[in-house]
């Protein structure tokens, strides 16, 4: 649905060019929920305005839909943009313009001109994100998450296949922040859009996204599933995002390790392994003690997982990991 | 000091009102014509904005700043060649307008580009994200927004009109201003001065007034 190839993104500043972005390649398929997360200065929020070209690369292809929009002329590049939603950290909503009015004013930029078409849409839109009682209010009148759900229904006006978010919920407590990615789930399943989330928060990605893709210093240092990458981080800020998540210091905890006997391991469950008593079989076969040191069971989008650190002491210790590997289970070595 | 306020000619004070407010209608009705644009074209092309051109805007901006650093005395005899060639006329009202309004322009086009900046960077990206053109941002979304600004912008317009156009008694422009220098300054009838002060302190509260109500009337933030 979209592809980024070679892009390069640097802007120009006091006649220096500085680097923005440095030679991504991704691509997103249609109908996923993807997620590009990154610190801020990552290049993230310049990444997902190349999709509909709010900023331009400064070489390379962005493809929608398998049609270079780089190469495209201003009218074309417009029609492109009708096709694509975004909804913003800070709404943007237009504060001169009532609810329905909001909503409306991508129909009526895009020349629909019946006011009994535009007003059935409206109404319908406004059913869908819980606001129709609202319709007549200006902005300023609305919470935080109102104002996004108005956003949303405004970027789903002209029906896009693409719905882009920055930050969208960067602004929002984290209740409202689980309702408006409750929503998001729900357009991505019930209208097969395809949606990019750029956000810093590990916990929007685990929320709702099935790929991710993570950004430092204007390139992509990791992309997968997100129980892949969230589980088996490999690079060094993927997983420091995934302590972050977890509210761990990752010295810290090696710290607190260093006086318990016996071998550190982390185990990592997903799926109906989760739920399964395995750790006691395993230790009552093999005679093993076990203490657990840190752990956490939790979903990922709809997928259960358990990430467990834990310390083996007594028994025959090899014979235990073996039966827990071949059980489905990933086994890390923390400390021998 | 009996004789004050009795020989007071009420239709001649009459007469220099209507006067004062059809010079006002007339500027501000053009200055706003010509000062909406040339705001709008300022900020459009100034340095980030969606039609950043830095030669043009150089220009426009060095133009706008010598109008307005021009004292209005000077403006308005330097101007009495221009503005016969466009009324055929350089006194009464119709030889007070065309100075009022090349000394008012500048000044609101100023605001109305300030007025514009204040509209939040996000709105215009929403806006181009939606696939709307330069001119649908403009005229659906900027100005729409901007208009408490702007509204602000031609009350404080309005204002400066008002003291310009009394200043413009001072080359034959008629109105208030015209009757407080013949007849308070130079016959020394200081009762026709305090009475055109007041009338004039009378049309810049009304004015103020309405102004502050337009602004709260349109803003929704």
């Amino acid at each position: 649905m979209i592809a980024f190839q070679n892009i390069h993104k640097a802007y120009r500043v006091a006649g220096v060019d500085i680097p923005a972005l440095a030679g991504i390649n991704l691509e997103i398929a249609a109908g996923e929920i993807f997620g590009i997360i990154g610190h801020s200065g990552a290049g993230k929020s310049t990444l997902v305005r190349l999709i509909n070209l709010l900023e331009r690369p400064s070489s390379g292809e962005v493809r929608v839909d398998g049609i270079d929009i780089t190469a495209l002329a201003q009218a074309p590049l417009r029609e492109v943009r009708r096709d694509i939603g975004m909804i913003f950290q800070h709404f943007n909503l237009l504060s001169s313009k009532t609810v329905a009015d909001n909503v409306a004013f991508p129909l009526k930029l895009a020349g629909t001109r019946d006011a009994a078409t535009i007003k059935a849409r409206v109404a319908e839109l406004l059913a869908r994100v819980g606001l129709t009682e609202h319709a007549d209010k200006y902005p300023a009148q609305l919470s935080g998450g109102q104002k996004q759900r108005v956003g949303i229904a405004r970027a789903l006006a002209t029906s896009p296949k693409i719905l882009l978010c920055d930050e969208a919920t960067s602004a929002l407590d984290p209740q409202t922040t689980r309702s408006v990615l409750r929503l998001l789930a729900e357009i991505n399943r019930e209208l097969g859009l395809t949606i990019v989330i750029i956000t810093h928060e590990m916990d929007v990605v685990r929320t709702v996204c099935d790929r991710v893709a993570v950004l430092d210093a204007g390139q992509v240092v990791e992309v997968g599933p997100v129980s892949e990458v969230f589980l088996h981080p490999q690079h060094p800020t993927t997983r420091r995002f995934v302590l972050e998540a977890e509210h761990v210091d990752e010295t810290e905890q090696v710290d607190d390790y260093a006086h318990v006997p016996g071998r550190v391991v982390r185990l990592t469950f997903t799926g109906e392994a989760t739920y399964e008593p395995v750790l006691g079989a395993v230790a009552r076969e093999t005679g093993v003690d076990f203490s657990i040191l840190a752990g956490r069971i939790d979903r990922i989008k709809d997928v259960p997982y358990g990430q467990l650190t834990v310390a083996f002491t007594g028994g025959d210790i090899d014979a235990a990991l073996a039966q827990l590997a071949a059980r489905e289970l990933t086994v890390e070595e923390v400390r021998a | 000091m009996n004789d004050l306020f009795t020989l007071i000619d009420w239709a001649e004070i009459w007469l220099a009102t209507l006067d004062t407010l059809t010079m006002l209608a007339g500027s501000l009705l053009f200055t706003v014509l010509l000062g909406l644009p040339l705001g709008v074209i300022l900020f459009l092309t100034s340095k980030r904005q969606l039609l950043a051109q830095p030669t043009i805007y150089a220009l426009l901006s060095f133009v706008t700043n010598v109008l307005r650093s021009v004292p209005f005395v000077i403006l308005l005899i330097v101007m009495i060649p221009i503005t016969v060639l466009i009324t055929g006329t350089s006194l009464g009202v119709a030889g007070a307008i065309p100075p009022l309004v090349v000394g008012a322009t500048p000044f609101f086009a100023r605001l109305v580009e300030t007025a514009l900046r204040e509209v939040d960077r996000g709105i215009i990206e929403a806006t181009q994200a939606m696939g709307a053109t330069t001119t649908q941002i403009v005229l659906r979304a900027l100005l729409p927004e901007a208009l408490p600004g702007i509204l602000a912008g031609g009350t404080v317009t309005a204002i400066t009109l008002v003291s310009y156009a009394a200043m413009s008694g001072v080359i034959g422009g008629g109105g208030l201003g015209d009757l407080a220098i013949r007849f308070g300054y130079q016959r020394f009838q200081t009762d026709v001065m305090v009475i055109t002060v007041v009338l004039l302190l009378i049309l810049v509260q009304i004015l103020q007034m309405v102004g502050d109500r337009l602004v709260i009337h349109f803003s929704r933030k």
